[in-house]
């Protein structure tokens, strides 16, 4: 028999074992999701997170070795986002009447998403590159990061954000906006879509079709606004 | 299937090029999103086309984020070091601007009349 030591030593060197564990990872975090009947606590990114990071602990992996082998998952957020192409011209006719009531979602939870991030971290006293990191938290995360390079922030801890911003938004919206009385799908989707990205996005597509649509609109047009909102406000509030 | 992915990452490549040749805010895959839904609308025979993959891609959305998110744990120090702060931030402004964003919408679709019977929560259960 072959000595163990020499199997994992094989095996930590290519993609394969954490490609396969992050596959694992996912597929136990949706099974929990879907056993609890979509509840928005058992997030199924949050569960395979936390399911790889205490892997990654356990043997003493570090992130880069980890993340050769699951950049093959990484890589297709790229085509899933275009695919987002299909949801939304199913939902064109829609789109035209709700043009106004979107335009003023948009406005309203990429403005409050910005300039209440940096009030709140400000009264923790956090300033320079930090606040800078955290500003553009709500989009979707290559616009953030770009965002934040601009503004004299840090990529690495940037994306940290805009991943605890969305499984954060994913979990608490159902909860919120059943408390707040919206039943519109609309209204629901592009919400999260503005506050929670992609993430937000996923989970509104697990609830509702039409909210994922909205949703994925609501992404793709905070990135933009964002862009312009995020220098401003910094200037404005970084103090 | 391939030829549908194809078609995919060709749209998800033209936007690349042209967000950084026009040097646009929009990363290349929103881009190439934009594109896809124009293209869909000059030929509807493309929806149809791409939406077994586009379907199966998205319902495994959720995914595709995991290993971003184990990145959170690589910045673990970095994140200590003013995780009240930033957490408090984080949960506070996220969950403003849920409500904000979805308040604004239900309000503005009530004073313009652009409200959607079908596009109600729980319909038809109350």
């Amino acid at each position: 028999m072959s000595d163990p030591v020499l199997i994992w030593s094989y095996l930590a060197q290519g993609p394969l074992l954490w490609l396969t564990a992050t596959l694992l990872a996912y597929l136990a975090g949706d099974a929990l999701s879907k056993a609890t009947g979509r509840q928005s606590w058992a997030n199924p990114v949050l569960i395979a997170v936390i399911l790889l990071a205490l892997l990654l602990m356990a043997t003493g992996t570090d992130y880069a070795t980890y993340f050769e082998g699951a950049q093959f998952v990484h890589f297709m957020l790229g085509p899933a986002t275009v695919a987002l192409a299909l949801p939304l011209y199913d939902n064109l006719p829609r789109l035209r009447p709700a043009a106004l009531p979107m335009l003023a979602g948009l406005v309203a939870g990429s403005g409050v998403a910005v300039v209440s991030a940096l009030l709140i971290a400000r009264a923790f006293g956090i300033d320079g590159t930090v606040l800078a990191s955290l500003a553009p938290k709500s989009t979707t995360a290559p616009v953030a990061i770009g965002i934040a390079e601009k503004l004299g922030g840090q990529p690495t801890l940037t994306a940290a954000l805009v991943l605890l911003t969305g499984i954060f938004g994913a979990i608490i919206v159902t909860p919120l906006l059943n408390a707040m009385r919206i039943r519109d799908w609309r209204a629901r989707g592009l919400a999260v879509g503005v506050a929670a990205h992609g993430i937000g996005t996923a989970r509104a597509f697990q609830v509702n079709a039409t909210a994922g649509a909205f949703s994925g609109i609501g992404m793709g047009l905070n990135a933009v606004l964002t862009a312009v909102i995020a220098p401003l406000a910094l200037r404005l509030l970084g103090g | 299937m391939i030829r549908m992915l194809a078609i995919i990452l060709g749209f998800q490549l033209v936007g690349e090029v042209a967000s950084r040749a026009l040097g646009l805010p929009l990363p290349g895959p929103v881009l190439g999103l934009v594109l896809l839904a124009l293209a869909c609308i000059l030929r509807p025979a493309l929806a149809e086309a791409i939406r077994p993959t586009a379907s199966g891609l998205l319902s495994h959305l959720s995914l595709f984020f995991v290993p971003a998110g184990v990145g959170i744990v690589a910045h673990w120090d970095l994140l200590r070091v003013q995780g009240l702060g930033l957490a408090v931030a984080i949960m506070g402004s996220t969950a403003l601007a849920l409500a904000a964003g979805a308040w604004a919408f239900s309000v503005v679709a009530r004073l313009t009349g652009t409200e959607d019977r079908q596009a109600l929560k729980d319909q038809g259960r109350e």
